[in-house]
């Protein structure tokens, strides 16, 4: 059961950093993962009233305040149009709208949860996190580094063209997902994004150039890459197992996913 | 800790510990509408507005309550009674733990979304867990409350 002894509303990111550099306090997202752990912090540190909970929109890039709720990511107007539609179907398939409404952008991408949506869709384009003391870096090396006790201030998704998929495989609605995907061509560079293996989300590598000027190919060699490169990230991936699917399964769906994914940013299907 | 908020219309101040959710806050408080169903964030049954908007009081610590309008089925009673006549006519009521959040959410949907579809009553409902009714009747109870609504609406 989680114990809160203190609750300190920061006035600046400033304060809220300092606090939290006591090892047993934490910043608070929307709780609904924090309340489910069974610890006791020290000082709950709400950054909720530092005016980190809107996106702007700029020529360049979004600007996501850490506490945005998903809610507000999945029905903002930019970003659906931005991504055609891939980040509300990252979002709408997670338990309901309530819940959305609570959790927020900066506890699902600090968090780096293995289920996360969110962190294989935020993945999969060209996205930068702000940090207090870090600053800028890319979401791509944020994701492996261990957690400290930096404070997220913003996730920021630069607009380089894109084109992007994402699908993900529930075993029953509203529930983790068995296995995410989303692929994308951000810019000329092909990315392949799996999460739910059930670790940590991971970018797999075109080493072998499978997917190399993908958008210039034909019909009939973009199907095929996809299909090539499907059977190249099964073999890569590695999935492990737990109450929801087996590891052979997760394999499975590695490479029913990525080639349906990479059909649909071929043009080739509509799956998003 | 002190806290100022709106509950169902009254502004109140009041004492509340660090860790207390809004749940318990809102039940001691007398709102015994907000059920303590999964309290893992996935059925739905503690939904409240907060600002209009509908949250699991389960997740939400009470502290958070201030400055905010906290909306509960005690502050709705009259929508909760027009449209509860209707879930109880398409047999949608049977155990009825999960109509106060249920209706609290139909409530949030229909200022969000004025004349939804099946498919969008069903997305934006999913999160609110059913074991009775298998979900149909109660859709079945929202289309029909919306054309009486519409046909009132035209009729004024």
């Amino acid at each position: 059961m989680l114990k809160i002894k203190n609750y300190v509303k920061a006035k600046s990111l400033a304060e809220a950093y300092e606090l939290n550099q006591k090892k047993t306090a934490c910043i608070l997202g929307g709780m609904v993962w924090l309340k489910m752990s069974d610890r006791t912090v020290s000082t709950a540190i709400d950054i909720s009233g530092l005016g980190l909970d809107t996106i702007t929109e700029t020529e360049e890039e979004f600007v996501i305040g850490a506490m945005t709720s998903l809610r507000d990511l999945e029905t903002d107007s930019g970003l659906e149009r931005y991504t055609k539609g891939a980040v509300k179907e990252s979002l709408r398939h997670i338990v309901g709208v309530q819940f959305r409404n609570c959790a927020t952008v900066g506890g699902s991408i600090f968090g780096r949860f293995g289920f996360s949506d969110v962190l294989t869709m935020f993945l999969a384009m060209d996205t930068w996190v702000e940090l207090y003391d870090k600053g800028r870096i890319p979401l791509s090396e944020f994701a492996q580094m261990k957690k400290d006790r930096d404070v997220l201030v913003n996730v920021i998704v630069k607009k380089t063209p894109l084109s992007v998929c994402y699908l993900s495989q529930r075993n029953t609605k509203t529930d983790f997902p068995v296995l995410t995907c989303a692929v994308s061509l951000v810019g000329e560079e092909a990315r392949t994004v799996i999460g739910a293996r059930p670790a940590r989300p991971v970018i797999v590598g075109d080493e072998k150039g499978i997917l190399k000027n993908f958008k210039y190919l034909s019909k009939e060699k973009k199907k095929e890459a996809a299909k090539v490169f499907a059977e190249y990230a099964a073999e890569k991936v590695k999935t492990g197992s737990n109450m929801r699917a087996s590891a052979e399964y997760r394999t499975l769906l590695v490479k029913v996913l990525t080639k349906r994914a990479w059909e649909a940013v071929g043009g080739m299907t509509d799956e998003d | 800790m002190k806290i100022s908020f709106w509950l169902n219309g009254v502004y109140c101040h009041e004492e509340v510990e660090p860790g207390v959710m809004l749940l318990d806050f809102l039940r001691e408080k007398g709102c015994a509408s907000v059920k303590r169903g999964c309290e893992t964030a996935n059925c739905g049954l503690c939904t409240v507005l907060m600002d209009e908007k509908p949250v699991l009081s389960c997740s939400v610590l009470a502290v958070r309550a201030d400055g905010k309008k906290i909306v509960t089925m005690e502050g709705m009673q009259r929508e909760a009674e027009e449209f509860g006549s209707f879930l109880a006519q398409e047999g949608a009521e049977q155990c009825g733990f999960c109509n106060p959040g249920f209706i609290m959410n139909v409530f949030a949907m229909l200022k969000e979304i004025k004349e939804p579809t099946e498919e969008q009553i069903k997305e934006y409902l999913s999160g609110n867990l059913c074991r009775c009714s298998g979900f149909v009747s109660q859709t079945r109870s929202i289309l029909k409350f919306l054309k009486y609504k519409k046909a009132q609406e035209g009729a004024v």
